[in-house]
């Protein structure tokens, strides 16, 4: 292939790079946030119509295999841009109604944005670690970027550390790796081992320490812990961002080192999924019950939710694959839908859950919005969280882990009660105090409906995107 | 028969989109409780022209409508009924035509709402009772808590947020293990029509557990002891309309579901497990008729009335396998598959009726304690005598509709075991002394409150709401065989794919 059709098929990933130096640019001399969000939507929707317009049919690994394109990573890179646009939307709402304008917040998104397309395309263990840690130092910054405020300092200071760390395990794993195959390439870490030579010992060691990343940068238990103290900390918008977009690219991260990479080893990181799950699961749902801060309580649902997804990849099979795309691109509409919510009520940095209180009265549509959007997140029908987890349990029983799907089916019986929760502050309690008055219609606000409408328009047919990620998947060859 | 209007799928969306239309509009606007009546009036129409172009001789599905839906799992839109679910779908939508009367003038806040709800459940519910496709029933099934958590929670009494949150939680947790078991038979058959669930080959152990999962899902909603405690929780906290659907529908879509899935997909479990079910519906029958007895709050006595009439439904469906081996002729068996579904329109009638007592006395006075009334028989006397009528057709009174079913129940029971007949006989006497009873310490003796003496009698409305009932339940009583005629094919053919083992 010539340099040419190489350069060709990063184009999406180019022009973004160039697109967003000149947002940077802009921001420098306008120092217009208007402008600047302005700027970098239309940078983050010409990467997307590219997208769209070159979508691959077939897999090509071009700069020395380091980088490939085939459907599904343009499927997921579709969403990620797709999910960064709305929640651009939703924080410039964000940050016009508060005093702080921080114009830094479109800037980091989209170098995270790059950061995700580079790791979601990733086909070397040094492009994964690469588009890893633009995405996190990127994420880092967006998180400690509420200069006032001590919780974002700390919730930064955490994560930075823990980031940091599970960077360091990564890079352990990977040097494992490439110390028992003698080669970067996912292509062939996994295969040129043939089994009780001594070396797949030091390649199941090095999987151990690359799913400890995973899970981390996932936010699966046991490596949570900076889950619910990040949510809380950072921003709204900045929240609102990460429950979003990074969560597909994580997905895609995991799904490129244990599909792709060590597809061989499936029968071992099975098992230890299988942990992550369970515990996930369990920890997730019931401690979010405890929750009485909106966002923290979001926080354990996000833990709770990354459990369900990785069930998809128990099965190691192209059904099981598809399932977990499929739920991570409806839990990507769900994250942002939920963090929007908060979004938009007036200030919305308290987010006590008794804010919600009475919301019916003087908000029908909103509530309304709000409701589908809780029962899409336990899972009820016919709503879009519904399928996810249809989709995801179908796949685990026809894998022969009945047990797991009992299991899993009981965790979101627990998980329905908090979801229940704010639809009873909503709808049955009377307003704790007469701040609500109707909220006006602004973007983000047809937005967030749009975004719920598509909840359930998703629910209500959901055939199509399974089928689209079921071919996706074939076609990429898993 | 030459048919061709989707006349099931517009009974579905009719209600569902003219509930959305209600639930939008202004919410003190005069007219939408007079469009909501007119919606379910409509839908009722449309469900007696479906009666008037069934045919009663053929046990096949009628009315089918069949469209590929998600295509990756094979799950259609597959609609159709036949002579078990059209009746509960005549029950569904004339009862909901009553329970938009019935909020008429009761309901203050946000009405628009109220009345959408309703007419959405309406909409659910039927799909439940035509839906063909296990995927498709399983989403109505669970799409059906929604608005009927929020008519509890929204417009229920004091203690309305735990009992609606048990409510929706005690359901989920049954419907999810049945949503486990329909994935597994979906691995088995590749598809999602219960026809073919109903033939795949299981062998004794998946039976068994597919069996065990169904049960929990629909034993919650029948209910049955000792998942029935969420019940009169619900009812009580409930609005009138809200206990009037639950009780008269919504729990027969426990019953549905064991003559749907369970019996038909596992019937060599549902043989072996007959003893179980027997002896959980016998206490159902005698412990919570004797439980019933001691109720003070009228609404909690009713709501455990319920519970103990279900018995006999559960006691029909299951005793099918022990009078086929005690009498050897499947002929018997059907007629408790019939006596049981008789019970159950029949109760959907009488307990609908009851709560709807229960709701004229409550609208007035404001409470449903028993020992704050007495002697309302003075005031009202007409409403006394309406009260009298459903008090004597849920004690199972010959005439009345609620003698039918359980008549037939027990005389299949008979055949099956003297003892276990002889039990729930006797707890015909329970229900006539916990019934007549509480209309005794209501409607006779003297007031102890002196603001009965100036009650109300009952208005034209309620009037209207109650002679109907009153109708339905004796044209029942009196005359039940077209409602069995219209059964007689499909269960015939039910109980003819349960003489086949699966093993």
């Amino acid at each position: 292939m010539s340099l040419v059709d190489d350069i060709f098929i990063i184009l999406p990933e180019i022009t973004l790079v160039s697109l967003t130096c000149i947002v940077l640019l802009v921001d420098v001399i306008r120092k217009d946030i208007t402008l600047t969000c302005c700027v970098a939507v239309l940078a983050l929707l010409i990467t997307l119509g590219q997208l769209v317009a070159f979508f691959p049919k077939e897999t090509n690994l071009v700069f020395f295999d380091t980088f490939v394109s085939d459907p599904v990573g343009s499927y997921l890179k579709i969403f990620v841009c797709l999910s960064s646009i709305v929640a651009l939307v939703y924080a410039y709402y964000g940050y016009q109604t508060s005093e702080t304008k921080s114009s830094e917040y479109f800037l980091l998104s989209l170098f995270a944005v790059i950061g995700m397309l580079f790791l979601i395309s990733a086909s070397n263990l040094l492009t994964v670690y690469l588009g890893l840690e633009l995405l996190s130092l990127s994420l880092y910054a967006m998180v400690a970027m509420d200069k006032n405020s001590n919780l974002a300092a700390e919730a930064a200071m955490k994560y930075f550390v823990l980031g940091a760390l599970a960077s360091g395990v990564l890079l352990f794993g990977m040097s494992m790796l490439y110390g028992a195959s003698g080669s970067l390439s996912l292509e062939s870490i996994g295969v040129n081992t043939s089994v009780g030579d001594g070396k797949d010992l030091v390649q199941i060691f090095g999987l151990v320490f690359i799913l400890v990343a995973i899970g981390f940068k996932l936010g699966v238990v046991p490596f949570h812990m900076w889950v619910p103290d990040v949510y809380q900390g950072a921003r709204t918008p900045v929240a609102l961002f990460l429950s979003a977009a990074p969560k597909i690219a994580a997905f895609a991260m995991a799904f490129r080192l244990l599909a792709k990479g060590l597809a061989e080893f499936s029968n071992d990181w099975t098992l230890m999924i299988i942990v992550l799950a369970v515990s996930s699961l369990a920890l997730g749902n019931i401690v979010a019950i405890a929750q009485v801060n909106y966002k923290r309580m979001l926080a354990y649902s996000t833990i709770a939710h990354m459990g369900f997804l990785v069930i998809g990849l128990v099965s190691a099979s192209s059904g099981g694959y598809a399932a977990s795309i499929f739920y991570v691109s409806v839990y990507s509409l769900m994250g942002m839908a939920a963090f929007a919510a908060l979004l938009l009520l007036p200030n919305s940095e308290t987010a006590s859950i008794e804010r919600f209180k009475g919301l019916a009265k003087s908000n029908p549509l909103f509530s309304f919005f709000i409701l589908i959007l809780m029962f899409s997140m336990a899972g009820i029908p016919p709503f879009a969280g519904f399928w996810a987890k249809w989709f995801v349990l179908k796949e685990v029983i026809a894998a022969g882990y009945l047990w797991l799907a009992v299991y899993a089916v009981f965790c979101s019986l627990i998980g329905a009660f908090y979801y229940l929760r704010i639809i009873k502050f909503m709808y049955f309690d009377e307003p704790k105090n007469d701040d609500f008055n109707t909220l006006e219609n602004s973007a983000a606000s047809i937005l967030f409906n749009l975004n719920c409408l598509s909840i359930l328009m998703l629910g209500l047919f959901p055939g199509l995107l399974m089928a689209f990620c079921t071919k996706m998947i074939l076609m990429s060859g898993f | 028969m030459n048919f061709d209007f989707p006349i099931l799928s517009f009974m579905i969306w009719f209600p569902v989109l003219g509930g959305i239309y209600i639930a939008t509009q202004q919410p003190n606007r005069a007219n939408i409780k007079i469009e909501a009546l007119a919606i379910s009036i409509i839908c009722f129409i449309s469900s007696l022209i479906a009666l008037a172009y069934f045919d009663n001789d053929t046990a096949a599905m009628q009315f089918v409508e069949k469209y590929s839906w998600i295509a990756v799992f094979n799950i259609e839109y597959f609609l159709g009924v036949d002579g078990i679910s059209l009746p509960l779908i005549m029950l569904t939508t004339f009862i909901t035509i009553l329970v938009i009367c019935s909020g008429w003038n009761v309901i203050s806040d946000r009405p628009h709402l109220y009345l959408g709800s309703f007419l959405i459940l309406e909409g659910i519910m039927i799909g439940v009772f035509a839906s063909l496709d296990a995927a498709l029933f399983y989403v109505f099934w669970e799409a059906m808590l929604i608005p009927m958590f929020l008519i509890i929670g929204i417009w229920g009494g004091e203690n309305r947020v735990y009992a609606t949150i048990k409510f929706f939680l005690y359901t989920l947790l049954g419907s999810l293990l049945m949503l486990v078991a329909l994935l597994y038979l979906y691995g088995k058959t590749g598809v999602f029509s219960i026809e073919s669930m109903h033939n795949v080959q299981l062998n004794m152990v998946e039976q068994k557990l597919i069996f065990l999962a169904f049960l929990l899902a629909f034993a919650v909603k029948v209910p049955m002891w000792p998942v029935h405690t969420w019940l009169p929780d619900a009812h009580v906290e409930a609005p009138t309309g809200g206990s009037v659907i639950l009780a008269a529908i919504m729990l027969k879509m426990g019953g549905y579901g064991f003559i749907r899935l369970s019996l038909p997909i596992a019937p060599d479990a549902a043989n072996s497990f007959t003893m179980l079910m027997v002896v959980l519906s016998l206490i159902a029958i005698v412990y919570i008729g004797f439980v019933a007895l001691v109720q003070t709050d009228m609404k909690k006595l009713i709501a455990y009335s319920s519970i103990s009439h279900m018995g006999f439904v559960t006691l029909g469906f299951f005793t099918v396998f022990w009078v086929q081996n005690s009498t050897g002729s499947w002929a018997d068996a059907v007629l408790g598959i019939e006596g049981a579904m008789v019970q159950m329109i029949s109760h959907g009638f009488i307990s609908g009726a009851l709560f709807l007592c229960v709701g004229v006395l409550y609208d007035r006075l404001h409470t449903r304690n028993i020992n704050d009334y007495g002697g309302v028989a003075e005031p009202m006397p007409y409403f006394a005598s309406f009260m009298m009528l459903f008090a004597m057709a849920n004690a199972g009174l010959p005439g009345t509709s609620g003698f039918v079913g359980e008549f037939l129940v027990i005389l299949t029971v008979f055949k099956a075991n003297f003892w276990i007949a002889f039990l729930s006989a006797l707890t015909l006497i329970l229900g006539a002394a916990y019934t007549l009873w509480m209309y005794k310490r209501v409607v006779f003796g003297p007031a102890i409150i002196q603001s009965v003496k100036e009650l109300p009698d009952l208005s034209s409305r309620e009037m209207l709401i109650l002679s109907v009932l009153a109708v339905m339940v004796f044209i029942f009583g009196l005359w039940p065989a077209p409602l069995i005629d219209m059964m007689h094919p499909s269960v015939n053919s039910l109980v003819e794919h349960l003489s086949r083992s699966k093993l």
